[in-house]
């Protein structure tokens, strides 16, 4: 399964920058001063035991949270305080821990709604012309549809997201978060309560989106099993606090790592 | 036989105009999770606009455009200045907040335009159409007219919410708020057209109701009437609206005339609200409502 290239990492301005991020929630520090990055092109995992704060640092990159203090740049445009739709229109997509689907509405439908940002006629042109609504709606129809065959979901098409199982909803989700062709794809946890074939579809995924439709992605795990396979890079997070930065050759055999995930190593 | 269809028919038809007014309800709790109390007081406000409107200023249409304009601005103002900084409270405070809000609408309207009853003429007479008498069907043509104002607006409502970009974003927001924002849909945007929508929903139940019962304070307590139809029909479903309307009206008419003689008759009153127990007694979110099942 681990098919990186090493040479895919491009070597221009990191698509993400995090600044000396900090976020308190009341008394908790959740974020404790962590710094990181993300280049254009790769696979980069997000990992540490519960509570680390990793989920919290997904919200801040989508723009949920806003860090204090703290920066982020997005493509070298500073981006700290935007708010959460101004975030997907930069081209960040994500998908959530305990899946966030719309769950009233169709498999296609939820796949649609995930290419709002992209659809330009509005209210009254769709209300009033129906002629340019309609061939806008074609079109982006049809990459809907190409998604659908992708993620191998024809067949669900039109299940209400709610009634479909636990992991056809994530693959739903991941569908979602690619129709909007972002630049950055977030995922939290999109493998967390699935057995071990589910998780290698999600990772067959993951790979292809950034293979062939050369998606940056970011994603947070929990457990390091398949994360290691995929992953160019990863970054470790504990209480708060990064405690390890790169290949997962490295992280493997670092001694914080080692120590943060299984405890009292050694003493 | 015929007597039974002719009581059948004008209960459907009333069942219409109620469907009218929950119509609005089933908007804002769709979007926003708000069960809007003061829906009552914006139909009576609209009424109230219009009709003064075209008696002291304007030709009746150009009343309609106005109003419907200042409805928007009202609608969109209550959404922007009273709920949004309430924004992830407990819906009862919600709720408490639109309850005000029915209160100072209602003085609102008086304030400005007084407080005399004014009769609304839409030009179409409420008697049965001759045609119709042949057959021996009493309907009122007021009643059928009313009844396709409602079919049209639900045909534009359904279509804009299953066909277009802003109201799948819509279904999208009443799904889910977090998902929403992340794929780039502005909530505050989409609350706005919601209220909108609630208020020309509002001016037409208003002209509707109006015509038949006079503009006058009591207009804003068709709310009252507009609970029993979201009980049955569901609070989250626009189907449920238009098909819990339709029975209520349909059942209270039927209740009045063949089991109200039994007790001595005015059943019809409290029926919808005995029918509305039943149903939260067995299915509690409504005929077609979303069925929330919490796991323990």
């Amino acid at each position: 399964m681990a098919e990186q290239e090493t040479g895919r990492r491009s070597d221009g301005p990191p698509l993400l920058e995090a600044h000396n991020v900090h976020m308190m929630f009341g008394g908790l520090m959740a974020l404790h001063g962590v710094s990181l990055h993300i280049n254009k092109g790769e696979i980069l995992a997000i990992i540490g035991p519960n509570g680390a704060g990793k989920t919290t640092l997904i919200n801040i990159f989508s723009g949920v949270y806003h860090p204090n203090p703290g920066r982020i740049l997005f493509e070298g445009v500073d981006r700290t305080t935007m708010p959460p739709h101004h975030v997907a229109a930069l081209g960040i997509a994500r998908t959530f821990q305990n899946v966030a689907l719309f769950k009233g509405m169709s498999v296609l439908d939820n796949i649609m709604v995930g290419r709002h940002l992209h659809m330009k006629s509005g209210f009254f042109s769709q209300g009033l012309y129906w002629g340019l609504g309609q061939k806008e709606e074609i079109k982006h129809r049809e990459y809907v549809e190409w998604i659908i065959d992708w993620l191998e979901i024809e067949h669900i098409r039109k299940t209400p997201a709610g009634m479909l199982p636990y992991g056809l909803q994530k693959r739903v989700e991941l569908g979602r978060a690619l129709a909007a062709e972002p630049k950055l794809l977030l995922l939290d946890e999109p493998m967390a309560g699935m057995n071990l074939e589910e998780k290698e579809d999600i990772a067959r995924f993951v790979l292809d989106a950034n293979e062939e439709l050369g998606t940056t992605i970011c994603l947070v795990e929990h457990d390091m099993g398949v994360v290691m396979d995929i992953s160019d890079r990863v970054v470790v997070l504990d209480y708060g606090q990064k405690i390890g930065d790169g290949t997962p050759e490295e992280i493997r055999n670092d001694d914080r790592v080692i120590k943060a995930y299984l405890g009292s190593v050694g003493r | 036989m015929a007597f039974f269809m002719e009581v059948l028919i004008s209960g459907l038809l009333a069942g219409v105009m109620y469907s009218l007014v929950a119509l609005g309800f089933v908007m804002i709790y769709k979007a926003s999770g708000v069960f809007n109390f003061a829906q009552g007081a914006m139909v009576l406000f609209a009424a109230l606009t219009c009709v003064c409107l075209s008696e002291r200023f304007m030709p009746f249409w150009a009343a309609c455009l106005v109003t419907l304009a200042a409805m928007v601005l009202v609608a969109t103002g209550i959404e922007g200045i009273v709920l949004r900084p309430l924004v992830a409270r407990p819906p009862i405070i919600l709720f408490m907040a639109t309850i005000g809000l029915a209160f100072f609408l209602e003085g609102l309207g008086q304030a400005i335009w007084g407080t005399e009853v004014h009769g609304i003429n839409i030009g179409i007479p409420d008697n049965p159409l001759p045609w119709l008498i042949q057959r021996g069907l009493m309907v009122s043509q007021f009643d059928l007219v009313a009844a396709l104002i409602a079919g049209v607006l639900v045909a534009v409502l359904v279509f804009f919410f299953q066909k277009t970009r802003t109201g799948r974003a819509l279904r999208a927001v009443s799904d889910d708020h977090e998902a929403a924002l992340s794929v780039g849909i502005p909530l505050r945007w989409i609350w706005g057209v919601t209220w909108g929508i609630a208020g020309l929903i509002a001016l037409v139940a208003g002209i509707m109701w109006g015509t038949r019962l006079g503009v006058q304070y009591s207009l804003s307590l068709i709310v009252l009437k507009a609970l029993p139809v979201l009980i049955l029909g569901g609070l989250d479903s626009i189907t449920g609206a238009i098909i819990g309307g339709l029975i209520i009206g349909a059942s209270e008419k039927l209740a009045e005339v063949y089991l109200g003689s039994l007790v001595g008759g005015g059943i019809e009153n409290f029926f919808p609200y005995l029918l509305g127990v039943l149903f939260l007694w067995f299915r509690p979110y409504g005929l077609f409502g979303r069925e929330i099942i919490e796991r323990v």
